[in-house]
């Protein structure tokens, strides 16, 4: 019976989980190879006699030092920066009110309300950025940093506006009754109780709308156009791949780099980060 | 300590009518209870008098200060909820201490009144924990000393023990009890378990439907109840309810039904005058009933066949049927019945109720 067992634990656990986990990190793997291989060998033919793929034996940092002089990454790397967290500030105000109304204020029309907030979710970018054009160009703001931080908000509020609200909505009522007959306003009840408490839910929707707008492509890539101006993922795709010439190296180096700052944002919170997600509230 | 008036509340959600015309003075420093079962509107109405549900018409009056427009932090009083609804985020301390930060109140006066009133309630030792390091009784404990170091006119207690245990309930229940003998403020208490309300209430209100069914104390309400449900709803087990029909003879009224004729007591003969021929409701207390004696009036007495024995300790429950009903007697222990057996019970005759069928209310 239990050689059967640890058999199927095999099949069913830890064959499939070595599986994923290559699957996942394989991408990342081959990123840091990438960026720390010589052009020699990443144009070397595939077959070619001492080509090896999978590793190399001259690690170099010649692709980060090209990328940091030759190209505008700093500058990019310090637009995505204060873009993503504007509007992630932006869209968590927005988001934390929002959420704590549709949770807990009765209001006309609240449910549709609440509903069509997630509508505009759901529209894709693709198909947004169309009047989204037509309206940056009438105020103006095209190739300015505002055209980024006050777009970005149109698909980060709904999303940081829907998960605060389920998570306003796992925190007993009675708490902030409770705190509104001790002698706090509504406005304080809100503010001394219930966003501390909320605070996994706060963080994972500020980690997820940073990370959004860290990665987000398609608007950045429409509403600006000069090269200082671009953020990381559009700038290391635009400026790095010239014609149908890949700059392999320093592509590489610019996305390992850019995703640094999330992959360090995801550790230091993780915790609060799966709370939020999860939703526990125990009085 | 202040007194708190009710005058004609209603309560309307948009299909609902939750409390329906109530009217009630709470005076100073009484305890009074609102029971009934779930959905009878008696925590709605003690949401109004908190300030947390808007009072739809009608007026509340706390001391001498009408309260309708006013937002819950201006009324002076304390509540106690159901879950406990301490704040997970602070500790204890900081806990019973929030509602004297929010007032203003100096730090050295705070810390005084924390200390007493965790020593009334012997929570010394759990200043410093935060609410999930605390067991259920404790967190009761907090909760209420959250509500006395603020010295309010009036406490509000919804359902505060249905989250304890069986055996915690019946200790909190007496030290909440001892402490409204200490602090002599005005509560308002919510429960739906009768005992709770007996107990506790120096009055207590039966509410059923949004409507008051009456107001009395613990005793008057189980001895004389002024409709059928409040019959039914103070006592345990329940009052047993027959479907009789009053007839006159030999000068007397009697209440019949196949299996079971009793006299009419003459104290109460004058009303049932008036049903004469008319089907009514009679109502018997499973306490005033007991195995007949050779002196018991075969006026007062009834045949019934034991159905299921409930042997308690100190007493057995027989449910027994008397005609086509079935009925529930209390007697002592000592009584040795079996299953099937013929019984001879006679009953009190004092204590029958009478009710109408129509108003259900009491003869």
């Amino acid at each position: 019976m239990v050689i059967e067992r640890r058999w199927k634990k095999w099949v069913f656990f830890y064959i499939p989980l070595t599986v994923f986990v290559i699957g996942t990190l394989f991408p990342f793997y081959w990123m840091l190879v990438t960026a720390i291989r010589p052009d020699a060998e990443l144009y070397r033919s595939w077959r070619a006699v001492n080509n090896a793929p999978f590793w190399t034996l001259q690690p170099t940092l010649e692709h980060f030092r090209d990328l940091m002089a030759k190209t505008m990454f700093p500058r990019w790397l310090w637009n995505t920066f204060y873009i993503a967290v504007a509007s992630t500030t932006i869209s968590l105000f927005c988001g934390l009110l929002a959420g704590y109304a549709l949770a807990r204020l009765r209001f006309p029309m609240a449910g549709t309300l609440g509903t069509s907030i997630f509508v505009t979710y759901l529209v894709p970018p693709t198909l947004l950025f169309i009047p989204l054009a037509d309206i940056i160009r009438d105020f103006q703001l095209g190739n300015t940093p505002w055209a980024l931080i006050l777009t970005y908000p149109t698909f980060l509020i709904p999303f940081c506006t829907w998960l605060l609200m389920g998570y306003f909505k796992t925190i007993p009522k009675e708490l902030e009754e409770c705190a509104r007959i001790d002698g706090a306003t509504r406005f304080g009840a809100m503010t001394r109780i219930i966003f501390p408490i909320a605070v996994p839910g706060i963080l994972s929707a500020g980690i997820f709308a940073f990370t959004l707008s860290w990665n987000e492509f398609i608007y950045a890539l429409i509403f600006l156009s000069s090269p200082e101006r671009k953020t990381v993922p559009v700038g290391v795709v635009s400026e790095l791949i010239r014609g149908d010439i890949y700059f392999w190296g320093q592509l590489m180096a610019g996305a390992l780099l850019g995703s640094i700052p999330v992959a360090l944002v995801y550790s230091f919170f993780v915790e609060y980060y799966v709370t939020g997600l999860t939703g526990s509230v125990k009085g | 300590m202040a007194q708190v008036m009710m005058k004609e509340l209603n309560k309307k959600y948009d299909e609902v009518h939750a409390v329906k015309d109530v009217n009630l003075h709470i005076r100073d420093k009484e305890f009074v209870v609102l029971v009934g079962p779930s959905g009878c509107g008696k925590s709605t109405t003690l949401r109004m008098v908190a300030g947390l549900e808007e009072i739809t018409a009608g007026e509340i009056t706390i001391g001498d200060r009408i309260v309708n427009d006013l937002p819950p932090k201006d009324r002076d009083i304390a509540m106690v909820f159901q879950n406990y609804a301490l704040y997970p985020h602070m500790t204890v301390y900081d806990n019973m201490a929030f509602g004297l930060k929010m007032r203003k109140f100096p730090k050295p006066e705070i810390a005084k009144r924390v200390q007493e009133a965790a020593e009334i309630l012997g929570i010394q030792e759990l200043l410093k924990r935060k609410p999930r390091q605390l067991s259920g009784g404790q967190r009761q404990r907090v909760a209420v000393g959250r509500a006395i170091v603020r010295h309010p006119q009036v406490f509000l207690f919804d359902e505060p023990l249905s989250n304890l245990d069986a055996k915690l309930r019946v200790q909190m229940r007496v030290e909440l009890k001892r402490l409204h003998d200490r602090l002599e403020t005005t509560a308002i208490y919510v429960t739906h378990d009768q005992v709770e309300a007996m107990t506790l209430g120096d009055r207590v209100v039966v509410m059923k439907d949004g409507w008051i069914q009456q107001v009395g104390e613990p005793l008057e309400l189980y001895s004389k109840p002024a409709n059928r449900f409040v019959a039914g709803f103070i006592g345990s087990p329940a009052m047993n309810f027959m479907d009789v029909s009053v007839a006159e003879a030999n000068g007397a009224l009697w209440a019949e039904t196949p299996g079971l004729r009793v006299k009419a007591p003459a104290s109460i003969a004058g009303r049932l005058g008036a049903y004469k021929g008319q089907r009514v409701t009679v109502g018997i207390r499973p306490e005033d009933l007991h195995i007949a004696t050779g002196s018991d009036s075969a006026d007062y007495s009834l045949d019934a066949v034991v159905e299921v024995v409930e042997p308690l300790g100190s007493e057995i429950l027989l449910d027994v049927k008397v005609g086509q009903s079935v009925i529930v007697a209390r007697v002592d222990p000592t009584v040795r019945a079996k299953l099937h057996d013929k019984l001879r019970l006679a009953l009190l005759p004092e204590q029958l109720r009478f009710f109408d069928n129509k108003t259900e209310l009491a003869i």
